[in-house]
């Protein structure tokens, strides 16, 4: 028989600190659905997923209700649509419009994986299919689109870097009437991870089999609350509580995922085990880091704060679960965070310091809006910096940065929902243009040469 | 298949007949049943077998939520396995 202690204790971290699991995300291979045209090829892809997931939305609510956690998202991530749209890519829309009519018939909230893979090299399909992107966007509402633009085995392909600063201009402009919405909705890579659970940078890898699911849990409450019950800890007892508590929240995805996974006739994938903040008060990762003594996230301490946060995260996740992926770290998205809201807001929290923090947890500039005339290459010029911080540390960095037309720091973005709300914030004047624009590829890191 | 029934409220009189009849109308079988007072609050925690339950899981865990807010009482009935998840290595 179970103890009050640990009985109460979950129905409390459920209840009062805003335990759930994220996100059940159900990736789809849709490399069978290669069709000799494209307006067969996207018949063939709506078919494939409206079949593979159609119970999606029910098994999970039962899960749900079984095991008293409720789970948020329910969502699915498919093979890079750039492979699909190889033969016909300027027509890449026509697919773009079926993954999103499939989404809606669901009842999902956003389907991932408009995606495309260019680290490397981009072949004309390729640069034609992001050029798809802005408009896709702007006339989807579920759809979420990424491009991996560099990685630490091949090093940062500066056209792609310089062609995304373009392009989230330009996604922005065709989302004018909504603050541009069109970029919530857009990841840039580097070191791009095929099992990520998390909108809006799922895909389904090629490397992956064909159905498969992933579970994101989240618990930023839950690691603040048992932060804030032991208050005089040093920092070793600190990141002990921290392990314990992962190890516990990470135990109830796992289960959730496998279970899920029976009931949907596709394989376990992975558990990611990333602190996932929402917008409520109390579901805050920047509140962890406060609760750990800043008087406010962006000050001096925040990276060191952080590190261990997400070590301590990984550790107890790590021994909870059989199969860890994704991006498993702690996530800064500056709209979804309350505290990082408030900290952006009296201007605590710079981007040059987020960009610090994110080298040392997942995922990378996430959410942060800056103002509508910031230029193109100033853009590149952020996704480079980002992109030489994962290539070179061996993570995945991303960023997803919304230019808000029409608007300037002072100003803020609200979309509302998971999505939130962000305050403009500054950006360097001074141009990157010269060294966007030479173009050609960053060589791979030294320590790449690992055969 | 073994759920955790859990009750937590202020504590009054019939609590335990009023759950464990609502349990037996639906062919609940209570397994083991632990109760105490934690600083007035009435707390009771149920291990019950739902084998032979006319019911399912998720549909008795509403029916009790239900039968909580009319008796003032905030009740759970969650599947066995998360806490033995969450609390066991």
């Amino acid at each position: 028989m179970f103890n009050y202690g640990e009985v109460l204790e979950t129905i409390n971290m459920v209840e009062k600190e805003h335990l759930d699991i994220r996100t059940v995300t159900m990736g789809i291979s849709l490399l069978p659905c290669i069709s000799g045209t494209a307006e067969k090829t996207a018949e063939k892809v709506y078919d494939t997923v409206c079949k593979k997931a159609e119970n999606i939305v029910k098994v999970t609510s039962e899960l749900s209700r079984e095991y008293g956690i409720p789970i948020v998202n329910k969502r699915v991530s498919v093979t890079p649509a750039a492979l699909i749209c190889a033969p016909f890519a300027n027509q890449s829309y026509l697919i773009g419009k079926a993954l999103d009519n499939a989404a809606k018939e669901l009842g999902i909230d956003f389907l991932g994986g408009y995606s495309a893979l260019v680290h490397k090299g981009m072949s004309d399909y390729e640069k034609q299919f992001i050029l798809s992107i802005p408009e896709v966007l702007a006339d989807t509402e579920r759809l979420c689109s990424s491009v991996n633009v560099g990685s630490s085995k091949s090093g940062i392909n500066m056209d792609a870097v310089c062609l995304m600063g373009k392009i989230i201009k330009k996604t922005a402009e065709k989302t004018a009437d909504r603050d541009g919405f069109g970029c919530a909705k857009l990841v840039v890579f580097c070191n791009a991870v095929e099992d990520n659970p998390f909108m809006a940078g799922a895909f389904h890898g090629i490397g992956e089999s064909g159905t498969v699911i992933n579970v994101g849990v989240s618990g930023p409450g839950v690691v603040q609350h048992a932060i804030e019950s032991i208050p005089d800890a040093n920092l070793s007892e600190l990141a002990e509580m921290i392990k314990r508590t992962a190890f516990k929240i990470t135990r109830a995805g796992q289960l959730i995922a496998r279970e899920a996974a029976k009931r949907l006739g596709a394989e376990f994938g992975i558990v990611d085990l990333s602190l996932a903040p929402t917008p409520a008060r109390g579901d805050s990762v920047a509140q962890i880091l406060e609760d750990m003594g800043l008087e406010s996230v962006g000050t001096h301490g925040s990276t060191a704060c952080l590190a261990m946060l997400n070590d301590a995260v990984k550790k107890g996740g790590v021994m909870a679960s059989s199969r860890v992926g994704g991006l498993s770290g702690a996530f800064i998205p500056v709209s979804e965070d309350i505290g990082m809201i408030e900290a952006a807001e009296r201007g605590t929290l710079c981007i040059d310091k987020l960009e610090a923090m994110t080298a040392v947890c997942s995922v990378g500039l996430d959410m942060v809006a800056i103002p509508g005339d910031v230029s193109a290459s100033t853009i590149s010029a952020i996704i480079a910096d980002e992109a030489a911080i994962g290539m070179i540390n061996n993570k995945t960095t991303a960023v997803r940065i919304i230019p808000a037309p029409n608007k300037k720091v002072g100003d803020s973005v609200n979309f509302g929902g998971l999505l939130g709300r962000a305050p403009l914030m500054p950006v360097h004047n001074e141009s990157a243009e010269k060294f966007i624009s030479r173009g050609g590829l960053i060589p791979a890191p030294i320590h790449s040469n690992k055969n | 298949m073994r759920a955790v029934v859990t009750v937590v409220g202020k504590d009054k009189t019939g609590i335990i007949a009023k759950v464990s009849s609502f349990l037996a109308e639906r062919c609940v079988n209570i397994l083991d049943i632990s109760q105490t007072i934690l600083q007035e609050y009435f707390a009771m925690i149920m291990l019950v077998d739902l084998s032979d339950a006319e019911i399912q899981l998720s549909s008795l865990a509403e029916e009790c939520a239900r039968l909580g807010s009319e008796i003032g009482m905030s009740i759970h009935v969650q599947h066995e396995e998360i806490f033995n998840a969450m609390h066991k290595i």
